[in-house]
């Protein structure tokens, strides 16, 4: 019975993972993912301008933190998205797992780079400097760098199969980013706040500042989902191309 | 328009750079989503025809 429900369960997920399928569900979920995105930021942005007080501390600048946290939140998301998806690649050789890697590491790099951008707009006028050696800085931008030098790594391939196998590999490695960032506010005495709404106690801020932060989180993170969707299924009609590109100049090299 | 006090500099230049960067990333994507799938309707059509 087991052996049997575990078939059943196999086939299902290796059938999701073959590329033709993945290709046929996910162009359902493009219309509903943009639609649910464009009503969330819309949402978002209303309760960011016009529902949201200033706050006692930060003043007006509490507004950078409904576009800051998001991005701060998905550099890390997309990452454990890309750390999973490397996992999927050595132990389970997944046909989709190195197109998910592949399609998710620029948009961790933009993310994490428009997370130390709105950081710093936010930190000039609330501690008096743009960017401080703090943990949580220093061990973000590492991640940037991270990113960069991931997606530099799959440049250098011709083969992408072998380069997904070494790009699984350091990024399995750069996780360890991962806690650090988190923890950092914790384990070191740095500038940077502890977190306020990611708590095992419950968000620490009123509901007119959770409102708008938790919507503008949510549009975020849907339009990280779509995007992604639509860079791996941009991957696999590339490989899908390039393959016929390859085979046509095997033609031509007969032909001739 | 709200009164975003004395920071609304770096209030607007936060949300210009974050629209800036998320267009950007859109317009690329389906730019790319577009540009392949041509490519590979041209590569399958001149298979096809044997060109």
């Amino acid at each position: 019975m087991t052996d049997q429900s575990e078939t059943i369960s196999s086939n299902w997920f290796s059938q999701l993972a073959h590329p033709g399928m993945f290709m046929r569900w996910s162009a359902y979920l493009i219309w509903p993912l943009g639609l649910l995105s464009i009503v969330l930021f819309a949402v978002g942005l209303w309760f960011a301008f016009f529902h949201s007080p200033a706050d006692y501390q930060m003043g007006e600048t509490v507004r950078i933190m409904y576009v800051h946290v998001p991005n701060a939140w998905l550099s890390q998301f997309c990452y454990g998205l890309m750390a999973v998806s490397a996992v999927g690649t050595l132990v389970w050789r997944h046909p989709m797992a190195d197109v998910s890697m592949k399609a998710a590491a620029p948009l961790g790099a933009a993310f994490t780079a428009m997370a130390l951008v709105t950081g710093s707009l936010w930190g000039r006028p609330t501690w008096g400097t743009f960017w401080e050696w703090d943990g949580r800085m220093t061990s973000t931008l590492i991640l940037f760098l991270i990113y960069l030098g991931l997606i530099a790594l799959w440049r250098t391939f011709e083969d992408q199969l072998r380069a997904a196998k070494v790009v699984a590999v350091l990024t399995l490695v750069g996780a360890v980013n991962i806690p650090i960032i988190k923890f950092s506010v914790d384990w070191w005495n740095t500038l940077h706040q502890p977190s306020t709404f990611f708590r095992a106690d419950g968000p620490k801020a009123p509901a007119s500042i959770i409102t708008p932060l938790l919507t503008m989180t949510l549009a975020f993170t849907v339009l990280f989902l779509l995007l992604h969707l639509l860079r791996m299924r941009t991957e696999v009609t590339k490989r899908k191309a390039d393959r016929l590109e390859h085979l046509k100049i095997a033609r031509q090299q007969k032909g001739a | 328009m709200i009164d975003l006090g004395p920071h609304a500099t770096f209030i607007i230049a936060a949300y210009a750079i974050v629209s800036l960067v998320t267009i950007g990333l859109v317009g690329v994507t389906i730019s790319n989503v577009f540009r392949q799938a041509r490519r590979l309707e041209r590569l399958e059509a001149e298979r096809k025809t044997g060109a």
